[in-house]
């Protein structure tokens, strides 16, 4: 038995300690919201924060993060930057399929919450591991601009 | 563990939300009786070859199969609390089908959106009219049929309220989730009606009172946000991969590397010790034709993916490669450049091509390769299946529920209704989703598992691997211009193994629905034209990618429009607009086009007039003719595909060192009345991202049979660095709703290759004739 911290709450797991946490995750927490893209940390789809770190759950072990705090998109409106992230989603329509953005949320709030101002050059770097195949990425930059704005306007 | 119920243990428990209508409140017992009042005749499928005028008669949804319904019991149900359900019968797949079809319905219905709720319809077409989510096609076909289930519920809302009141029917109407009697002031609303409205006759279809476009109060607007918008934030959608049953197993196949190839022998010891791995099943192949069959390979069972996975790698397999084991990507080239120099199977002529080259002042000709691609939508390939009491239940992520549904029944043995097909939301599409194989590995493997929840899961390899491949392709032109440096002749031979190698013996000739996309219906008035086909065999799946064959076809001619400009010392956008012509309307027949996206060729004739108008906006918008710095260039391209016509201008800049980024794209659409523009700005700006990912980096290659690429390492996509910085999306205003709808979802896809490779050219004088673009402009 493995006992993870995944949104708050410690949840146990009984896999062999080499499975990567995005099948933790998905089969047997039923946290489906982390999604499946490459399985080798190539497209973000499978982005949690650990320590408030974006991280790939496809290429982490659970074993590593045991002790760690481990927040997904479940998860992520209950930050105050996740919920603006997520409110300036949906004003500007990001999403279209919508499989990416589980990812993309998790990426674009850790930037804001480790950079309240990014440059496009920020936004460049911490936002291009994250594929969007539907070609997203001209809203989800507006849509950071835009919880980065609102963050401050309400500061 | 803990006590907050949060949506992972909900989902568990609850399974998964199953659309169960007879769950639904308010119209239910008509809902359930489901009479359907209009079905068409089958359509013409991707394989039929014989697309004549004479073998079809019908166009547009009626030419579907079982075409289109419009009954408002079949779409609509009102509960007693006045939520309005309305059932989208089309796949979600990004292009936000299930937000602008029910809208659609709640706007004819006055319905408010805030108390509308929609459910996804199962694979029934006969009940729910098509349901093929491809081809653009969605809103082109369902926007008149959706009105009027609006429309028609309405009325017998009206009719219930004023039958209540003992009012003349005329002197009430619906507004805004309630009926109004303004004579007396009195309103009921329509969790008031419901009861009573349901009991009424549905109005026939002469008696509709269709609202005027003035009166929409959603339709054109684009001011409703996503339906799903929010569960995605939350991470709460449910795609095909999200599936969660009791005691679901969970599976991935080892699938022939080659195609046609199968399992020769395999070994499963080390398999089966991997933990949580169950059991190993070897899965049949099938003798080609390809048609949606599942490849075959051994199958590992496992109590969860990360298992599954493991132990496939722990499998030792012997594979028999069969005849296509030595495709290889390179040779190939080299074959459909030999056909591409020689004549070819003539498919359209015009006058008299040779004397017209000979007598030319100036002759130009170049070849254009474009590469196999796959689909690669985010969410992989992925399906559950279960069978409980000889009923197959299926949840699956696809364009082709009735397909799946169809199949799986084949597949199993089973009466058609002893099969259900869940559709869930799709994490993209792009056309790989319309081919069920993975469906019907899903219910296979759950037969074999003895009706238990299996879960099939395709990883990105599986996804890259055994994708059904858009083409490859040569295309060779050959123009003649005269001293004034006019084209008056036009030779293009276009190679390409063809999609209905998929479905039936290779004819090594692409049928009319691909000659139709962009090649053979050139709309350009050139007085000596000829078009031929020469052979290419296919030794792959070859099936359908966003926008399919436009992709090769446009990159070419649009490419090599630019080329004779060059020839011609012209600017390419007044040549452009020389060659399209004056205005005027032509009948796609008279260009040998008998397919022209299945729809009429009287409604939708080729209007340059509208192919002129998008190409002048788009220049006009994007500063065509400034001077620009030095590495920066404007490239232009204009496409009519899917009924719709699109211009583009690709602004690029490239440095020194030969590295390419794209500071902006302007895209011109005219594609017939806006019902959700906010959608469509969407989806174009999708369009333009997947173009230049193409473009710039897309390729699938072959190798000993097998495919080269295995994950997104190899098989890029572009990322957002390397995305246009600016995407400007122009729609061309339309204020009447009675003209025909054009497509959407693909025809902003294949002028965006030639127009970037238009800007290179423009700021390098590199000519790009070879994709993926990837390192050639580079300079060390
Ligand atoms: S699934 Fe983890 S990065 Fe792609
Ligand atoms: S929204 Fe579909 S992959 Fe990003």
């Amino acid at each position: 038995m493995t006992t993870l911290t995944i949104n708050g709450k410690p949840r146990q797991i009984d896999l062999p300690e080499d499975t990567p946490l995005l099948w933790a995750l998905r089969d047997h927490l039923g946290l489906t919201g982390t999604k499946f893209g490459c399985g080798m940390s190539l497209c973000g789809a499978c982005t949690v924060h650990v320590d408030g770190e974006p991280t790939r759950a496809c290429v982490t072990p659970v074993s590593s993060v045991v002790g760690k705090n481990i927040v997904t998109i479940e998860a992520i409106d209950q930050d105050a930057i996740g919920q603006k992230v997520q409110d300036a989603w949906l004003a500007l329509g990001v999403p279209q399929c919508g499989y990416c953005q589980s990812g993309q949320i998790m990426a674009a709030t850790a930037l804001l919450q480790h950079n309240p101002n990014p440059s496009d050059a920020d936004i460049d770097k911490a936002m291009s591991g994250n594929i969007c195949r539907c070609g997203t990425y001209q809203r989800i930059r507006a849509a950071i601009k835009q919880a980065a704005g609102s963050k401050e306007s309400n500061s | 563990m803990n006590k907050t119920i949060d949506h992972a243990e909900l989902t568990a428990e609850n399974e998964i939300s199953i659309v169960n209508i007879s769950r639904r409140g308010f119209l239910k017992d008509f809902a359930l009786s489901g009479f359907v009042l209009a079905a068409g005749l089958p359509a013409l499928t991707w394989a039929d070859e014989t697309a004549t005028p004479t073998a079809q008669d019908k166009y547009g949804a009626d030419a579907m199969p079982h075409g289109w319904v419009d009954n408002p019991l079949v779409f609509v149900a009102i509960a007693d609390d006045g939520t309005v359900t309305i059932i989208c019968h089309r796949s979600e797949m990004g292009q936000g089908v299930r937000t602008s079809l029910p809208m659609v319905v709640a706007d004819e219905l006055e319905a408010n959106w805030l108390h509308v709720k929609v459910e996804q319809a199962p694979g029934n077409e006969v009940r729910f009219g098509n349901q093929d989510t491809d081809g653009s096609r969605s809103m082109r076909h369902f926007f008149m049929p959706m009105r009027r289930v609006g429309a028609a519920a309405r009325q017998m809302l009206e009719s219930a309220a004023a039958a209540q009141w003992q009012v003349p029917v005329h002197e009430v109407h619906a507004e805004l989730h309630r009926v109004i009697h303004p004579a007396t002031g009195r309103s009921l609303g329509y969790g008031d009606l419901a009861q009573a409205a349901a009991k009424l006759p549905v109005p026939a279809r002469e008696s509709l009172r269709l609202k005027t476009p003035a009166d929409f109060r959603y339709i054109g607007k684009g001011q409703v946000g996503i339906y799903d918008g929010r569960d995605i934030v939350r991470g709460l959608g449910q795609y095909g991969i999200d599936t969660r049953l009791k005691d679901m197993l969970y599976a991935v196949v080892a699938r022939p590397p080659v195609f046609g190839g199968k399992v020769a022998s395999y070994d499963a010891k080390d398999a089966l010790k991997v933990p949580g791995v169950i059991k190993v099943i070897e899965l049949p192949s099938s003798p080609p034709p390809a048609e949606f069959n599942p490849l075959g390979g051994v199958a590992v069972i496992a109590s969860n993916t990360w298992a599954a996975i493991q132990g496939r790698k722990a499998l030792k397999i012997e594979w028999n490669k069969g005849p296509h084991g030595n495709y290889d990507s390179v040779v190939y080239k080299t074959e459909l450049e030999a056909a591409a120099r020689k004549p070819g199977k003539v498919v359209r002529n015009e006058s008299d091509v040779e004397a017209a080259l000979k007598t030319a002042a100036k002759r130009v000709e170049a070849e254009y390769y474009a590469p196999h691609l796959a689909q690669a939508p985010m969410e992989p390939p992925a399906a559950t299946a279960r069978i409980v009491n000889g009923h197959c239940e299926i949840w699956a992520c696809t364009q082709a529920p009735q397909l799946s549904h169809d199949q799986v029944a084949k597949w199993l043995k089973l009466p058609a209704e002893k099969v259900t097909v869940h559709v869930t939301l799709l994490g993209g599409g792009f056309g790989r989703k319309s081919k069920p194989d993975y469906v019907i590995e899903a219910a296979l493997l759950s037969k074999a598992m003895h009706g238990k929840p299996v879960k099939v899961t395709w990883t990105r390899e599986d996804d890259l691997h055994h994708s059904y491949f858009h083409t490859v392709s040569v295309e060779r032109l050959e123009a003649g211009l005269d001293d004034q440096g006019k084209p008056i002749a036009w030779l293009h031979r276009t190679v390409a193994p063809t999609i209905s190698s998929t479905f039936g013996p290779d004819s090594k000739h692409q049928m009319p629905v691909e000659l139709g996309m962009g090649v053979i219906n050139v709309p350009y008035a050139i007085a000596n034209l000829r078009i031929e086909n020469p052979e290419a065999e296919a030794h792959t799946r070859i099936g359908w990618f966003r926008s399919v064959s436009n992709i090769p076809h446009a990159f070419a001619i649009q490419s090599f429009v630019a080329e004779l400009a060059a020839a011609a010392g012209r600017d390419h956008k007044d040549f452009l607009l020389e060659l399209i012509g004056l205005p005027r309307r032509i009948d796609p027949r008279t260009l040998g086009d008998n397919w022209n996206h299945g729809e009429s060729p009287e409604l939708y004739p080729i209007d340059t007039g509208r192919l002129r108008l998008v190409t002048e906006t788009v220049a006009d918008k994007a500063g065509w003719g400034l001077e620009l710095p030095k590495g920066r260039g404007l490239g232009i391209a204009a496409h009519y595909s899917f009924v719709t016509y699109i211009a583009v201008v690709v602004e690029v800049a490239v440095s020194e060192d030969g590295i390419l980024s794209i500071p902006c794209i302007d895209v011109a659409v005219d594609c017939g009345p806006q019902v959700n523009p906010e959608r469509i700005r969407s989806q174009i700006e999708g369009a333009c991202i997947m173009g230049v990912s193409l473009a710039t980096l897309g390729e699938i290659s072959f190798k000993d049979g097998a495919v080269v690429q295995d994950n997104f390492h190899q098989y890029q996509l572009t990322r957002m660095d390397d995305a246009p910085r600016e995407i400007r999306v122009h729609l061309l205003p339309t204020t009447e709703f009675d003209t025909p709808l054009g497509g959407v979802g693909e025809p902003a896809v294949p002028p965006i290759a030639p127009a970037l490779c238009n800007a290179i050219f423009a700021a390098t004088g590199q000519r790009i004739r070879q994709l993926p673009i990837r390192e050639q402009l580079r300079k060390n």
